[in-house]
């Protein structure tokens, strides 16, 4: 729709294709490299590259509807579990891992091969298009989208052309004097060879951003670990809850340091009714030993913690109330403070404990903590503020084989109760116990009590060392700039020639051609027109007039 | 003194409803009058685009003279029929008039909450919406939009409509997660990419009003033929959408950036994240079509308007919808 250079030629083209004969779409001999060379021209075409977006946004859909293995772990158990008839279809497509999928992968990886076989072409016809002079003016100019005409009568060919080779000049044009075969004269101009050159960065930096993030995945490591308050962890892989390092990171590669987290403050909102016990600031007051230093420092949800290569960040936060168990001759069991994980805004919150040994039985109990208390109309308990203002704990409790001597890693945030049988809380006729801090309560069939103690917080943080970001940054900046170039710099061909009129004097034309969409391209010729137009002087009165 | 202020600022924004949607009789009045004006020649229309590639000459000898004004109505004010000028003119000081009160409706918010006025729905609504009239009214200054105003005008008013019913929450301070400097830039940046889009998509759905096959003579197709002409319009829709794409590209990095600050990770495939890109793949899509013989014109229409559903989609399902990282509707 857009007058353009480039729609004149085959798309792919830019607009430095001019010059060359156009590539006629010739049907491919029978012969193996014919066809490859056919499948290669298809794949490297413009229209394919379409396709293949289209295609690419289509497919990243389903990746939003059903629950990522990678973003979402619990939506996916979520999902199987309501959905076992659909599991054949998620397990043949990777549907839960969309974007890592076979398919997925295919799609994205035919693009960049159709944009490597674009752009490697593209790069040398504007390499060549940079060094060329400009291109030859066309016999008839007035077919050109951009064209103006003037008579000046007493202004000699030669001077106007010289006035705008050095008007184009002084706007940054290239420029070349051309003698056409029928004698004419005229200047050829050409700017903006930023724009071809801000597509190709742009399309490079995708490449570049792309092999980045593909390679640099085997230099990156990540680690999960929570640490309640007053606990310390010494960074060694074993000290993580969970890790993940790419295939070039070794063990020696992980940063050793240490880290307490002396405290994690919490401010509420106080002041506005709206939202009351909303939080305002978490804080993670730590202390990092680093080669024998001591640093005392905090991290916060926006402001991560570097340390030793590393840069650490708050992913979470809740409770982990102090529990001690004791069999029935009072000897303490079990006593830890164990992680909750928050449910909901008033951190109503989920917690486990495993006493294996020390107990007539394995015991197993699954915890809500409500950090202030509330009734709901059913009787049950909810929390209706997430500070301490009246903590209850309250326990169902199993009895039976906890599944630790098994060899297979357990979670230490999931109770398989099939192996279990439940002697306490909903479904038995012994209700769920409910402990407050500081008073012991028994364990039903005289197995020994449960007490619990002080509730600190505890922080779940992520430490993570990714080499990978200032280059992957620098790509993407490098992409936008050159999109901004590709998009906004204007591209083009301007063209001046005289002729002696029929009646004497000079005929002026100048005319234009611009490579995609440029508003301005109308009256940039109109302009230099008009510059090259002398003004009419005022005629010169007599001798007898002074001049100043 | 919270309260109030948001109490007043909401008054505002009911304020710039009402004369928002007086804007929009306006302009819907002022299209009915272009369509009362017999068609005119192709040839005698105005460009919407400012120097388009007109061949005439005044200088020149022999050049057929360009036609009288009485005969080409849309030269004659912006739109053309009798009454039509000045029902844009109304339109048009109308839609000032409520955003200025639109405005005043925001940056109150903003006083009352202590901080940007874009951080839950319905202030993503808010401030949205002013940045469409805003966009409209600063490329209304450049380009003939006056047949644009009734689509732009019925689209805020609707989607100030739904924001007040519907996402309407009381003045909260901002969680942790929303707390950095990128929600200022990040935010407000895709709230005008999505402007432009929105814009652009108004444009593309006349231009396929106006490239659709002629029918009999009526009402709609004397509106069409006082439209600008395809030409114009794709190249204005086109416009639109590279500066959209522009701040769109830049949303993308910055909040991948904000997200590796927060959370460790650049990118993570969440939910929102993957519709970001989805949006941004299709514009690019779009710019690939404009580039392509087949494909331009009605097809990259299309995808603009594809494109502009799924930043809708993005907005109103992917927030109130679809469990993420990214919960601050705020509902
Ligand atoms: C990873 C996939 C790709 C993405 C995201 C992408 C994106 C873009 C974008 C946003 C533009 C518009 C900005 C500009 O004009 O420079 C563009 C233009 C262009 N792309 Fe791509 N592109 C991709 C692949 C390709 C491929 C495979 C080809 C070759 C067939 C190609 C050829 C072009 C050409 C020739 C233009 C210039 C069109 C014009 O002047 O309007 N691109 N691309």
């Amino acid at each position: 729709m857009r007058v353009s250079i480039r729609s004149e030629q085959a798309p792919q083209l830019p607009a430095d294709h001019v010059d060359r004969p156009v590539d006629e779409p010739t049907n491919p001999r029978l012969s193996v490299s014919g066809w490859a060379r056919w499948a290669w021209r298809q794949l490297t075409s413009m229209r394919t590259a379409l396709v293949l977006l289209l295609l690419l946004a289509v497919a990243a859909i389903p990746g939003s509807l059903i629950p990522q293995r990678s973003s979402d772990p619990n939506g996916v158990i979520q999902f199987d579990k309501t959905n076992p008839g659909w599991m054949w279809a998620v397990d043949l497509l990777q549907l839960h891992d969309v974007f890592g999928s076979v398919w997925f992968s295919a799609i994205y990886l035919l693009l960049f091969a159709s944009l490597i076989g674009c752009v490697i072409p593209r790069i040398r016809h504007h390499l060549t298009a940079l060094l060329a002079p400009p291109p030859a003016t066309p016999r008839n100019l007035s077919r050109l989208p951009a064209h103006t005409r003037r008579v000046l009568p007493d202004t000699p060919p030669g001077a106007v052309l010289d006035a705008a080779e050095k008007a184009l000049r002084r706007q940054r044009y290239r420029t070349r004097r051309v003698r056409g075969d029928d004698g004419r004269d005229s200047v050829a101009a050409e700017r903006g060879y930023l724009r071809e050159t801000g597509n190709l960065l742009f399309h490079v930096a995708l490449l570049a951003v792309l092999v980045v993030v593909g390679v640099g995945g085997g230099f990156r490591f990540t680690g999960q670990r929570v640490l309640v308050e007053g606990q310390t962890f010494a960074s060694t892989r074993i000290a993580y809850d969970s890790f993940t390092a790419g295939r070039f990171i070794t063990d020696t590669q992980i940063p050793t340091f240490s880290l307490t987290l002396d405290r994690f403050r919490v401010d509420y909102v106080l002041d506005n009714v709206n939202a009351l016990g909303m939080p305002k600031t978490f804080d993670a007051q730590v202390t990092t030993t680093t080669g024998g230093t001591r640093q005392a420092s905090s991290i916060r949800v926006n402001e991560p913690l570097s340390v030793a290569g590393t840069d650490i960040y708050l992913l979470g936060n809740g409770y982990a109330p102090t529990l001690t168990v004791r069999n029935p001759a009072g000897k303490i069991v079990f006593r830890d403070t164990v992680p909750f994980l928050p449910q909901d805004a008033n951190l109503t919150s989920l917690g486990i404990v495993k006493v294996p040994d020390g107990l007539a039985e394995q015991v197993g109990l699954v915890g809500m903590l409500y950090p202030t208390r509330a009734t709901t109309a059913s009787g049950a308990f909810a929390s209706s503020y997430p500070d301490l203002l009246d903590p209850v704990v309250t326990f169902n409790v199993y009895v039976g084989d906890l599944g630790l001597n098994t060899g297979v890693p357990v979670s230490v945030y999931a109770l398989d109760t099939s192996t279990l049988t439940q002697i306490a809380g909903r479904g038995t006729p012994t209700p769920a116990l409910q402990l407050v801090p500081g008073t012991p309560v028994p364990l039903p069939d005289g197995l020994g009590t449960i007490e619990l103690g002080p509730i600190p917080r505890f922080a779940s943080l992520e430490i993570a060392a990714d080499p990978t970001q200032t280059p992957t940054l620098i790509a993407a900046v490098a992409a936008m700039a050159g999109l901004a170039l590709s998009l906004f710099v204007p591209r083009r061909r301007l063209w001046v020639r005289t002729t002696t009129g029929r009646r004497g004097g000079t005929v002026l034309e100048v005319a234009g051609l611009a490579r995609g969409d440029d508003p301005r391209l109308q009256p940039t010729v109109d302009t230099l027109a008009t510059r090259l137009t002398p003004t009419p002087t005022p005629p010169r009165g007599g001798s007898d007039d002074p001049v100043p | 003194m919270t309260p109030f202020l948001d109490a007043l600022s909401l008054l505002l924004v009911y304020s710039a409803i009402a004369i928002y949607a007086a804007a929009f009789v306006a302009y819907t009045l002022h299209l009915a009058r272009r369509a009362s004006t017999p068609a005119v020649p192709v040839t005698a229309r105005v460009p919407v685009t400012a120097g388009a590639t007109r061949t005439t000459d005044p200088n020149l000898a022999g050049t057929p003279p360009t036609p009288a004004p009485d005969t080409t109505p849309a030269a004659a004010v912006p739109g053309g029929g009798r009454g039509a000028g000045k029902a844009a003119r109304v339109g048009f000081a109308l839609t000032v008039l409520g955003w200025v009160f639109h405005l005043a409706g925001v940056v109150l918010r903003g006083v009352a909450a202590d901080r940007v006025p874009w951080a839950n729905m319905f202030e993503f609504s808010l401030t949205g919406t002013a940045l469409i009239i805003a966009t409209f009214l600063a490329v209304s200054l450049r380009v003939r939009l006056a047949y644009l105003g009734s689509a732009v005008l019925g689209l805020t008013v609707l989607l100030l409509g739904v924001a007040t019913v519907s996402f309407y929450v009381p003045v909260v301070p901002l969680m942790p997660a929303l707390q950095s400097g990128w929600l200022v830039i990040h935010v407000l940046v895709a709230l005008l990419a999505t402007a432009f889009f929105g814009l652009a998509f108004l444009v593309s759905l006349t231009y396929l009003l106006t490239t659709r096959r002629r029918g009999r003579p009526s009402r709609l197709t004397r509106l069409r033929d006082s439209l600008p002409g395809p030409e114009d319009l794709d190249r204005l829709a086109y416009r639109l959408t590279i500066v959209g794409f522009i701040l769109w590209t830049f949303t993308l990095i910055a909040g991948a950036i904000w997200a590796g600050r927060a959370w460790g990770r650049f990118w993570g495939w969440d939910v929102k994240e993957v519709w970001t890109f989805i949006i941004w793949v299709l514009y690019a899509g779009y710019l690939h079509a404009t580039a392509t013989r087949g494909w331009a014109g009605t097809r990259a229409a299309w995808l603009c308007i594809v494109g502009f559903a799924a930043v809708l989609f993005n907005f109103g399902v992917v927030n109130v919808f679809f469990t993420g990282l990214h919960s601050y509707s705020g509902l």
